[in-house]
Order: structure tokens, then C-alpha cells, then sequence
């Protein structure tokens, strides 16, 4: 390794229970660069940053890291800050109750046996905001300033461990464009200071504007590293290298049998529950119609679960306005009971959080959503209780030998299968599927599309969110875009491939119409 | 998760056998070899007709609140404030019949309705204005107690009427007198109903499941299970009829435990309590109203408290402003000792009255050794440990979800 490259990683390769996370990515850094890192939700990005960190420690994971002229073999976050690797994560990791700086020299106080020096950690403090260019008392508390402004912070904390490479996880994600633009300036001056970075960025624009060169990950193998000064380096380019994922999966056979319009949205706005300047959908309008399986696509941080949260119940957001139509006929969705009355089923991406009681049986969890459409004055129909489930388990192949089986136990497919059973039976017309088959194996994942298309050919509406864009291609008849909180594009099945979704879920708000 | 998966499903008439929950039994032993362990230690003092009495009438608050107690705990919330809650009833209760001429039944209900208010009081804080349980009742057990040392002025007051008194010491008459050398007749027919009636519902319930294709328990252990719960209950009822007649407050035990049992097994409010204590957000997302059943939750634990409260009134026979001092920790020790999870989701109400039932065992059978009270605190304190640790142990080897 020569003197002009501060970081190589070889051949990285990770597995988490056989299943490989990055087979072999390699990656160089040079210093003083930016160095951008760009790839589709999964495609190992985070990963690969938590392997050079130490968060998966050496001996985990294969392959070669060389930092600043030597192989280094992290065991810990406190390994590699040693060194001078600080990650700054896309949320925030300060404590809100203490001042800017008793952040900045969190685990790292100026002292003499224990005893803090006030007066030198404020006056260093202070020096460090001046470099960041954030002009607060460094006695705020950081409850007290913006995100935007605590982001300087994490950065004033990274140069107090005196960093030499800083990496950035979508740093702009959850900043306003004012923001945005102070950040990405910070990133320049730091790199006339010396300082080498890695900002890994769903935002192609701002890849553009700051990195001196990107490298492309795809399904945790690097794809190509492209030198940004090159002519023909642009957003086209980056992303071309991004998609084109394999089918992984087959899918059923299916002929749409698409009627009249069903469910519609209009004008959806929602707003960040902790930070309501900020919005989180945009003035989204959309419509399903009956039969119709309609795909949502976008990155992470693009707002796909928080539409469909807010819909559902206002389960996610402050400030909601907007208008939702069934049938042609308005309906109130104010909450979760309203919206299932109302014939709107949401299942959730995050099955073990939100949408199981794993200490429950099977039977327990189907009934959850609809348990009073089996009781008469308040008691349960025990009997007719388990026909239901027992009734769900056979048509849905939940494999397990009865009702009885605690839902903790079961594998994820069959995990999904029960959620999918729990919102049937409260006998939807409309049903928003978030991340239908995540963390779900192959065979799995086929019988679920089964299900889905079979929905549909009852005549019900489907939405489908998902992370895996063939996925999408092959499931829908629709599919429509979202970045930044709003819709970016529609594209019908037939124009719908990856690298035209991409670009519309790369698109900055400037871009939409 | 492979081997659930790799069995073959349940198809007509195949039976399945349920793994014995050893931990349930594992209380029930607990239980047994503690009442053997006393009853050797203190030289067949403790299972004396009039002990057993007392064993009953001593502990019946200690059951009625660990009934209340473990909704709450399963619920996933704790209620510190029902030891004083029994104070300000027991107060009440006995102003109104002393000072206002209620007559007892009167307060009585009295009694019941500020217990309501006071689950009303606790219930809108924790569910609808989002204060955790702890804190609202740590501040009702501070707010009760001092409103009970208002009300009585540091005094007590005495004398309440018999028919009031009987609530908690009283028993049944003995129309047909006794039979076999002393036996109450009525304590005796009551325990063959009572274990006949269990037999034949476990028998149907059994039935239906087998036709159902459910896992059910092995035959043998079914029979074995039975006739050692009628044994024992026939047993307790054999020297229980020595004494006198059929305690009034086992009769009333007795239909809470029934009832509650039913509450939480078969009705949508017993399920919500599960689902919320399983997992909080997956029922908020299924349209569970969790605020309205924590709200109901507390209302309930409240009246629970007011009986409390006027069973030890009437046991006492007057009401004093130290009554029910420390007894919401008999009751969360109960539930827990119980089989009632720490984080929620998971607990019985039977389990509940076992736990309650060593408790008490312990007590008395420490009381008759007459053991310091301050030892007695810390055998308790080890017992509870024991349970709990217990528990979490348990789960950490088992399945991992």
C-alpha cells in the first residue's frame, strides 16, 4: 500500500447464519479524499462500515483491512477510534440532556484523576465549534438546537478524538436543505484540513457534489469504483451500477382481473412526530383499484412506512391532513380501530415489534386484530375461536402441528403467515403489506406471492411496500415511486424495470414533476 | 423453530400430547412441601382444624388482592397503592356504619364504590395521561394512607355490628348439624361438589379438545391430576369440617377465583390484557383500545383493594389507620411467586392464589415456630428471590424466541 491510500479493504466477506452479507467486497480510500458509497437498501453498505469499525470484531467476518500503512484488526469501536475512525450514524447518538460540550468530550473528558477540567473542556469546545462553523454556547444543552445543529456536534466530537477518517451514514437523511448545503461545505473544508471521509448517501446529487470518487456495492459485492472527474461520471452512471439485482425469486403466474377504483389518497401530508417543522410526506395523492396489486418503491428514510403508518390508524406523524376514499366515499381512518372497521388492514415491517405477540399461541394472534367478531357479550367463543385459526392454518399452510404453538417458535415465513391470517380475518378490502417477505426463505417467499395474487383475485386492493425492487417488478401492476415524502413517478408494469425506478427514487424533491 | 416445523400437522383424531408445564406443577410442589415441611416442623400443629380456619380468614386478603394484582402485573404494570387503599376502605366503611347509621350491607357498597373512585382516580392518570403505574401509585399509597389518618384522626374505631364482622370471620350455620364425630355436613357436601364439578369439567373440557384435534394431556396424568386435586381438597375440607361451619370468606374466595379465572381465559377483556402485556405494540396495532383496558385494569384492581379492605375491617372488627400496611408487597410477591412474568404477558390467576397460598403457609407456619417477625421478613424476602430468579433463569435456557 502506498502513502496516497489510507484505507483498504480485501475481499471482505460476512455471513450471519450462512447467509452471506458481503461476499467479497474491496474497497481503497485515498487520503484526503471524499469517498462515497452508494448501493440499494441491503446491498451491505452498513455492514461493511460496521466491519471496519470493530462493531463486528476481527475474526467474524474474512478478508484484509489496511489503515494508515498497516493491517489493522479491530475488536471494538474503541479499537478503531483509537486509530481514528469515528462513524457518525444517521441517528444521532448524543445525549440530549448535556450541554454541547460534555457531548463533544463524552468518554473522552478532559481530566486529571478523574477530575474534569471545566475551563479547558469549555475553551476547547468552543474552538471546535468554531471549525465546524456552528456558532452556539458550548453550555447549550443539545436538546435545546436543531438536528442540523447536532450533527455539527457529532462532527466537533469526532475531530476532539482527532479522526483522520470520518464516516458519515446518510448524514443529510433527516437535515433541511439549509442544512444540507452547511454540511456538505463542512465536508470540503475538512478535507483541506487533511481529513479523509466516507459518506455513504441515498442522495446521488450530493454524492455528486462532494465525493471525489464512489464506489458501487450491490448485493455485498463491490461493483465498480467510479473517479468522479471523469466525463462521463453522473447520477446515470452510479446508478446503472447500482441496480440490477438477480431475480431471486420466481413468481406465480397471475392474470389481473382489474376493476374499478377502490381506495384513494389525496393530498397527504404528515409531519415529523418529534420535529414537527419538518415534513415527512408531502402532499401525496394515490389510488388502487379493486384487484389491483400496486407496488411502493423507495429507499430508506423515503417515507414508505410512514405513509402507510400515518394512513392506518394516524399510527406514525403529527400534523396529518390529507383525504382518504373507498368506493368512491370518503372515510375517516382517525385510528386504528376506525381504520379496521373501515375495512384497511396494515401489515407491519417490523413482524416481531409490531405485529406478533411471540409469547402467544397462533390461535391468540389470529383473532387479535377481529377477537370481537368471535365473542358475544364480551366472551370469546373459544370453539369457534379455533375453528378460525385452525381454518387459517390449513389454508394459509402454516407449518406447524396446531393452534397451540407459540408464535415465537415459528420460522419467519410461517411467522408472516400468521399476520397475513390475523388481518384476513378482519375481513379487509384494502390491505397495505410492508415488507411482505423480509427475513423470509425462498419457498417461503413464493407462497406468500401466492397469497398476495390471490387477494387481489378477490377482488381486493393491495399495496405492496418493498425494499427489493424485483420483488416489485414481478408482483405488480403499478408501482410508484417515493423520495424525500413525495411521489417521484409512476410506472406501469409493463415500462417498470430497475434502472427506470431507481432514478425516480434517487430523485430530489426539485426533480418531481 | 425445526422441529415445529418439521412435525406433521394434526389430522383427524390424531392426539397430541401437551408437554407438562413444569412449572406450573413446580408451584403446586413448592406449595406441597412447604405445607409438609411446617406441618413436620411443628409437630402437626399446622394442619389443626382451627389453624386451617385461621390460614383462611388470615390470608383472604392477600388472595383477593393478588387476584387484582395479576391483571395488573400481566398488564405490565405494578400497583403499589392497595395497602392503603384497604385502609381508606376499612375506614370508611367504618364511619359510615358508626357515624352516618348505614346499616352494614349499606356500607358495604359504600366501600366497593370508593374503591372504584379511587381505580377511576389511578386509572385516568396511568391510561390517559400516560404517568407510569409505579409513580401514580406510589404517590395513592402516600395519598390513601394520609387520607385514612385524616379521617379516622389517629384514632380507630370499634364495635361494628356482627352481621359485618361475619364477612370475614364469620361461618355458615349448621342446619344439619355434624356428622362422623363432629364434621359439618354442609363443609362436606360442599368439597364433593366442588370436586365433582372439577372432574367432570376438565373431563369435558378433554373431550372437546380431542374431538378437536387440540394437544391435550396424557390420560394418566389427567386421572393422576385429578384425583390428587380431590384428594387434597377432600382432605382440607375433612379437617376444615372439624372446626365449625363453612367459612363465609371461603365461599367468597372461592367465586373470585371462578370468576376472575373466567375473565381472563374467555373474555375479549382477558385477551386484551394478554396481547397488551405480550407485546404493547402489536395490540395498539391490531385496534386494541389499550388506554380504556389499562383505565378498566386499575378500576378493577381498585374495587379488588375495597373488598380487601372490608374483609379486614370486618376480621379485625374496626378499623385502624396502620390496617394494610405492607400488603401491596404480599400481593406482587404473590403473583410473581405465581408464575406471573416481570415484563408482562404471562400469569394466572390460579398461579396467583398458589403463590398467595405459600405466602400464607409461610406466615402461619412460621408464626406457630414463633419465629421473630423480622426473620420471618427475611425468609420471605428469600422466597420471592427464589421465585423470581426462578423464572428468569428458566427462560433464558429455554427455547430462544
Amino acid at each position: 500500500m502506498d502513502d496516497t491510500t489510507i484505507l483498504t479493504m480485501t475481499d471482505i466477506v460476512k455471513e450471519f447464519n450462512g447467509i452471506p452479507a458481503l461476499s467479497g467486497v474491496s474497497v481503497d480510500v485515498r487520503r484526503g479524499e471524499v469517498h462515497g458509497i452508494c448501493g440499494e437498501n441491503g446491498a451491505g453498505k452498513s455492514t461493511l462500515m460496521k466491519v471496519l469499525s470493530g462493531v463486528y470484531p476481527h475474526g467474524s467476518y474474512s478478508g484484509r483491512i489496511d489503515f494508515d500503512g498497516h493491517e489493522v484488526q479491530y475488536r471494538s469501536i474503541n479499537d478503531s477510534e483509537r486509530d481514528g475512525i469515528v462513524i457518525i450514524h444517521q441517528e444521532l447518538a448524543l445525549s440530549p440532556y448535556l450541554s454541547i460540550a460534555e457531548n463533544i468530550f463524552l468518554g473522552n473528558e478532559i481530566q486529571s484523576r478523574g477530575v474534569i477540567d471545566w475551563d479547558r473542556t469549555n475553551k476547547e469546545a468552543a474552538l471546535l465549534l468554531e471549525r465546524v462553523g456552528l456558532d452556539e454556547n458550548p453550555a447549550t444543552r443539545v436538546q435545546d438546537i436543531g438536528v442540523g445543529k447536532q450533527q455539527l456536534v457529532e462532527i466537533a466530537k469526532a475531530l476532539a478524538k482527532r479522526v483522520k477518517l470520518l464516516i458519515l451514514d446518510e448524514p443529510t437523511a433527516a437535515l433541511n436543505d439549509e442544512d444540507s448545503e452547511h454540511l456538505l461545505g463542512l465536508i470540503d473544508q475538512l478535507k483541506d484540513q487533511g481529513i479523509t471521509s466516507i459518506i455513504i448517501s441515498h442522495k446521488l446529487k450530493e454524492i455528486r457534489r462532494v465525493a471525489d470518487r464512489v464506489t458501487v456495492i450491490r448485493d455485498g459485492s463491490t461493483i465498480e469504483t467510479i473517479d468522479m472527474a471523469e466525463p462521463d461520471a453522473n447520477e446515470g452512471r452510479i446508478i446503472r451500477a447500482m441496480v440490477g439485482r438477480e431475480l431471486s425469486s420466481m413468481f406465480p403466474p397471475r392474470a389481473p382481473d382489474i376493476g374499478e377504483e377502490k381506495f384513494r389518497v389525496e393530498n397527504w401530508t404528515v409531519h415529523h412526530p418529534v420535529d414537527p417543522s419538518r415534513l415527512v410526506i408531502d402532499d401525496v395523492s394515490f389510488s388502487v383499484r379493486a384487484g389491483e396489486i400496486v407496488g411502493f418503491a423507495g429507499l430508506m428514510g423515503a417515507g414508505r412506512t410512514e405513509l402507510a403508518m400515518s394512513i392506518f390508524g394516524r399510527s406514525y406523524g403529527v400534523g396529518i391532513s390529507g383525504t382518504v376514499f373507498k368506493d368512491g366515499e370518503k372515510i375517516s381512518t382517525r385510528t386504528i380501530d376506525e381504520s379496521i372497521r373501515n375495512g384497511i388492514a396494515y401489515t407491519t415491517e417490523d413482524r416481531k415489534r409490531y405485529g406478533l405477540n411471540l409469547i402467544g399461541d397462533i390461535r391468540v394472534n389470529i383473532s387479535a386484530a377481529a377477537v370481537s367478531r368471535l365473542a358475544k357479550w364480551g366472551i370469546v367463543d373459544g370453539l369457534q375461536e379455533y375453528q378460525v385459526a385452525e381454518g387459517y392454518r390449513t389454508s394459509m399452510n402454516i407449518k406447524t402441528p396446531s393452534v397451540a404453538t407459540l408464535t415465537g417458535r415459528l420460522s419467519g415465513g410461517n411467522q408472516q403467515k400468521v399476520v397475513l391470517s390475523k388481518w384476513l380475518h378482519t375481513h379487509p378490502d384494502v390491505l397495505i403489506l410492508d415488507e411482505p417477505t423480509r427475513g423470509i426463505d425462498v419457498g417461503a417467499k413464493y407462497e406468500i406471492y401466492g397469497l398476495i395474487n390471490q387477494l387481489a383475485a378477490q377482488g381486493k386492493a393491495v399495496i405492496v411496500i418493498s425494499s427489493e425492487l424485483p420483488e416489485l417488478i414481478g408482483l405488480s401492476d403499478r408501482i410508484y415511486a417515493i423520495s424525500e415524502g413525495r411521489i417521484t413517478g409512476e410506472v406501469s408494469r409493463a415500462d417498470a424495470d430497475q434502472e427506470t425506478l431507481m432514478h425516480f427514487m434517487t430523485a430530489g424533491k426539485d426533480d418531481v414533476r | 423453530m425445526t422441529t415445529t416445523t418439521a412435525q406433521k400437522p394434526a389430522s383427524g383424531g390424531r392426539r397430541l400430547r401437551l408437554r407438562v408445564d413444569l412449572r406450573q406443577y413446580g408451584i403446586l410442589g413448592a406449595l406441597a412441601i412447604i405445607v409438609i415441611l411446617f406441618q413436620v416442623l411443628t409437630g402437626g400443629k399446622l394442619l389443626l382444624p382451627a389453624n386451617i380456619n385461621n390460614l383462611i380468614q388470615q390470608n383472604a386478603y392477600v388472595l383477593i388482592l393478588a387476584v387484582g394484582m395479576v391483571i395488573v402485573i400481566i398488564a405490565g404494570h405494578i400497583d403499589l397503592s392497595v395497602g392503603s387503599v384497604v385502609a381508606l376502605v376499612g375506614a370508611i366503611t367504618a364511619i359510615a356504619i358508626v357515624q352516618w347509621d348505614l346499616p352494614w350491607w349499606g356500607a358495604v357498597v359504600v366501600g366497593l364504590l370508593v374503591g372504584a373512585l379511587v381505580g377511576v382516580w389511578q386509572g385516568f392518570w396511568i391510561a390517559f395521561v400516560g404517568i407510569p403505574a409505579f409513580i401514580v401509585t406510589l404517590a395513592g399509597m402516600l395519598l390513601f394512607r394520609g387520607l385514612t389518618l385524616v379521617l379516622l384522626t389517629g384514632g380507630t374505631i370499634n364495635a361494628l355490628p356482627e352481621g359485618f364482622v361475619a364477612i370475614g370471620k364469620g361461618t355458615l350455620p349448621q342446619p344439619f348439624g355434624t356428622m362422623l364425630g363432629g364434621h359439618d355436613v354442609i363443609t362436606l357436601i360442599a368439597a364433593i361438589v366442588v370436586v365433582i364439578a372439577f372432574a367432570a369439567s376438565q373431563w369435558r373440557a378433554r373431550r372437546k379438545q380431542l374431538s378437536l384435534g387440540l394437544p391435550v394431556e396424557q390420560g394418566g396424568i389427567l386421572v393422576l391430576r385429578l384425583v390428587l386435586t380431590s384428594v387434597a381438597v377432600l382432605f382440607f375440607a375433612w379437617l376444615l369440617s372439624a372446626h365449625r361451619g363453612l367459612p363465609i370468606i371461603l365461599i367468597i374466595l372461592s367465586v373470585l377465583i371462578l370468576l376472575y379465572t373466567f375473565v381472563l381465559k374467555r373474555t375479549v377483556f382477558g385477551r386484551h390484557v394478554y396481547a397488551m402485556g405480550g407485546n404493547l405494540f402489536a395490540a395498539q396495532m391490531s385496534g386494541v383500545k389499550t388506554q380504556w383496558v389499562n383505565f378498566f385494569i386499575f378500576v378493577n384492581m381498585g374495587v379488588l383493594a375495597a373488598l380487601a379492605g372490608i374483609v379486614t375491617a370486618a376480621r379485625a372488627g374496626g378499623a385502624v389507620a396502620s390496617a394494610g400496611n405492607m400488603y401491596e408487597l404480599d400481593a406482587i410477591a404473590a403473583a410473581f411467586i405465581g408464575g406471573a412474568a416481570v415484563t408482562g404477558g404471562v400469569g394466572t390467576v390460579i398461579g396467583a392464589v398458589i403463590g398467595a397460598m405459600i405466602m400464607g403457609v409461610l406466615n402461619m407456619g412460621l408464626s406457630i415456630l414463633s419465629v421473630d417477625s423480622a426473620w420471618q421478613q427475611v425468609i420471605k424476602g428469600f422466597v420471592l428471590l427464589l421465585a423470581v430468579a426462578l423464572d428468569v433463569i428458566s427462560k433464558r435456557r429455554g427455547p430462544r424466541m
